[in-house]
């Protein structure tokens, strides 16, 4: 098992896919002469050419609708947008469109695109270009929200995002592109729905996503050493739907719950655990669930401002103890 | 075009018209719901273009004044009834309504109730088509106030850059829902504005199924041939108003008389009847036969036919028992 960066993973996946199905392509700004912002599509403009390796002009609604209209004839495009931002302008055909039409074809017609975004507030690019916006994407009935958190899943899940039948979108973290982790030398597919167990624990389950996983991670590695408390982390790699079962399953073993989010808390993936956990598992919980979120304000530019919006290890190491009354 | 043809196309023509008024009643008697946006005025484009292409062969896509393209392509109008009467049996199974009518199977890919939404869809179809090398085109039909969405110019600039085999048609009734179009567009006459993207285009009087025919001929030949995509302008008039809850009161009754009396059944009728082609009594033979049609055959299905059952409310959400979605994870080292 090879460690690879972030990027290479992705890259590897639209290799693979576009290798193994012609009908397979990859579109976006900068993606082809250029390699892409990210270089998740490097070297595969060489390998396929110019009408499989798409660089769009700058009208993300009008490529994302493109790439919509394609897949309604089998093919399955690949849509890299290059900030969840500009992905905004592209909402009207990937929700109207791509979301709605098996259901208002009555599932005479699917939509099978993947739209890739980076995300998340990377350093001083100010409010415009770090915007975390996975709330708005995981709200609409009939698109699928994944959210890689290692090289392993945004590998494995883009390869079955691009064989799905339903629209995906995944989101990615501007800051986690060249992020190293063990990726599979052999093919290798996750399942588009579910969450996996980051790390066991008995005492509060911490649930994270994407980059927050992280700091979930390194507060249970400080919670155990320095607290005696053991803490399960939770990955939510699926935002849409998000797991269930999952949550209770963690819940009911730990009965203490945090949820960690990189966005602001108003209607985000925190608010949507905490409503799961009080549907699924209420009369489980020793205390009541918490949330650590970023402040909700836009993303300033100037970085000690901008560090002190967006929650860290420490936050999350505070709110347990705090719950603890440690 | 020889007179069988046209004598075809007439009773088509009537068909859609008849068919549209009768939605009009069953409208009023509160058996179709939402919002109901009538062709009747308009048939010579659909028709026309149409005849020209390759119905059920070539791919087409439109707004949300859809029944009539669809019956064209080869949709059952009793499917296209049942769903405007939200039945199961309706062409989208009573989840689409009037504004979204889908037949796949005779490719006919949609209306869509955002206005310039198909722009890209139907660039993204021609690029399918491109793609896998086939003789079809992608036909996209709207109005001329979707071409004052920001999805036209992204469209147009990508068709053009990749000589997509994509065919717009400008459907121009002059009135973006109620705005005249003077009042809401800066350059008139649609067909130029496309020049701006090297685009070959035309306007023709869309009221007369003849010349419209011909103009589609020449911008269809264009397009197959693999030299990018076209854009026609045909001008024309709706006789209703925008939808149903439209009172029509923007517009003089002038303007609407001078539009009656170039009506594109009545033209083709009485240039017919002027050859010898028609009498008067074969054309209220046809008239009756289809009113008797719709009211026999294709109202009596909508009627009779069941509503969706709410166990299926979560049908079509997403694909059914697709293997990528759930389950373990697959493959990978040993």
């Amino acid at each position: 098992m090879a460690q690879i960066m972030f990027w290479e993973a992705v890259r590897r996946a639209h290799d693979e896919e576009m290798a193994n199905d012609p009908m397979v392509i990859c579109m976006g700004e900068d993606i082809g002469v250029a390699g892409g912002t990210y270089k998740a599509t490097n070297g595969l403009y060489a390998k396929y050419g110019a009408e499989r390796v798409i660089d769009t002009p700058i009208s993300e609604n009008g490529f994302t609708g493109l790439a919509v209209g394609a897949s309604f004839l089998g093919v399955r495009p690949i849509v890299e947008i290059m900030s969840v931002n500009f992905a905004w302008l592209a909402l009207d055909q990937l929700f109207n469109s791509a979301a709605n039409v098996r259901y208002m074809s009555g599932g005479q017609l699917t939509a099978p695109v993947v739209v890739r975004s980076p995300g998340g507030t990377a350093h001083m690019l100010g409010a415009q270009h770090s915007a975390r916006m996975e709330k708005v994407f995981m709200g609409i009935a009939g698109l699928r929200v994944v959210t890689p958190s290692n090289p392993r899943q945004a590998y494995g899940l883009l390869k079955s995002a691009v064989r799905c039948n339903d629209p995906v979108f995944i989101n990615e973290h501007e800051l986690m592109y060249n992020m190293k982790g063990e990726v599979p030398d052999n093919e290798y597919f996750m399942p588009l729905e579910g969450s996996e167990v980051a790390r066991e624990g008995r005492d509060v389950t911490l649930f994270g996503y994407n980059i927050s996983v992280h700091w979930c991670m390194a507060a249970a590695d400080i919670l155990s050493k320095q607290f005696g408390i053991e803490a399960e982390v939770i990955d939510l790699y699926s935002l849409a739907p998000l797991d269930r079962a999952g949550i209770r399953k963690s819940v009911s073993k730990t009965h203490r719950a945090i949820i960690v989010e990189e966005a602001e808390a108003p209607v985000g993936v925190g608010s949507e655990v905490m409503a799961i956990i009080n549907e699924e598992c209420f009369f489980e919980l020793d205390a009541a669930p918490v949330r650590v979120s970023a402040e909700n304000v836009p993303i300033p530019y100037n970085h000690t401002l901008e560090k002190a919006v967006i929650p860290d290890a420490n936050d999350v190491v505070a709110a347990v103890r705090k719950m603890f009354g440690k | 075009m020889n007179a069988a043809d046209k004598k075809r196309l007439l009773r088509e023509m009537l068909f859609a018209r008849r068919f549209e008024e009768r939605c009009y009643e069953a409208y009023v008697e509160r058996k179709i719901g939402g919002f109901l946006h009538l062709y009747p005025g308009e048939e010579a484009c659909a028709f026309g273009v149409l005849e020209a292409a390759r119905p059920g062969h070539d791919y087409v896509i439109t707004g949300y004044r859809d029944h009539v393209h669809a019956i064209k392509c080869g949709a059952d109008p009793k499917e296209v009834m049942a769903e405007l009467f939200a039945k199961e049996t309706g062409s989208s199974k009573g989840r689409g309504g009037s504004m979204h009518i889908f037949d796949v199977k005779h490719h006919f890919m949609g209306g869509y109730a955002l206005v310039g939404g198909p722009f890209p869809l139907a660039a993204g179809m021609a690029k399918a088509i491109q793609l896998k090398g086939g003789d079809e085109i992608a036909i996209c039909f709207l109005g001329d106030a979707a071409n004052n969405q920001g999805t036209f110019h992204e469209s147009l600039n990508m068709a053009a850059l990749w000589k997509l085999p994509v065919l717009y048609v400008c459907e121009n009734n002059l009135y973006g829902i109620g705005t005249r179009i003077d009042r809401s567009t800066a350059v008139v006459e649609q067909y130029k504005r496309v020049a701006a993207y090297n685009i070959p285009s035309a306007q023709e009087d869309g009221q007369d199924i003849e010349k419209v025919f011909k103009a589609a001929q020449k911008a269809v030949k264009h397009v197959r041939s693999g030299k990018g995509p076209y854009f026609l302008e045909l001008m024309t008039y709706r006789y209703r108003g925008h939808s149903m809850s439209d009172s029509n009161a923007y517009r003089g009754k002038d303007e609407e008389r001078m539009w009656s009396k170039r009506d594109p059944i009545i033209m083709l009728r009485d240039r017919l009847i002027e050859s010898g082609d028609l009498t008067k009594a074969a054309y209220k033979t046809m008239d009756t036969e289809i009113l008797d049609q719709i009211e026999n055959d294709i109202i009596a299905f909508a009627e009779s036919s069941p509503e969706p059952r709410v166990e299926e409310l979560h049908k079509y959400v997403f694909a059914e028992n697709d293997p990528w979605v759930k389950g373990a994870a697959r493959g990978g080292d040993k």
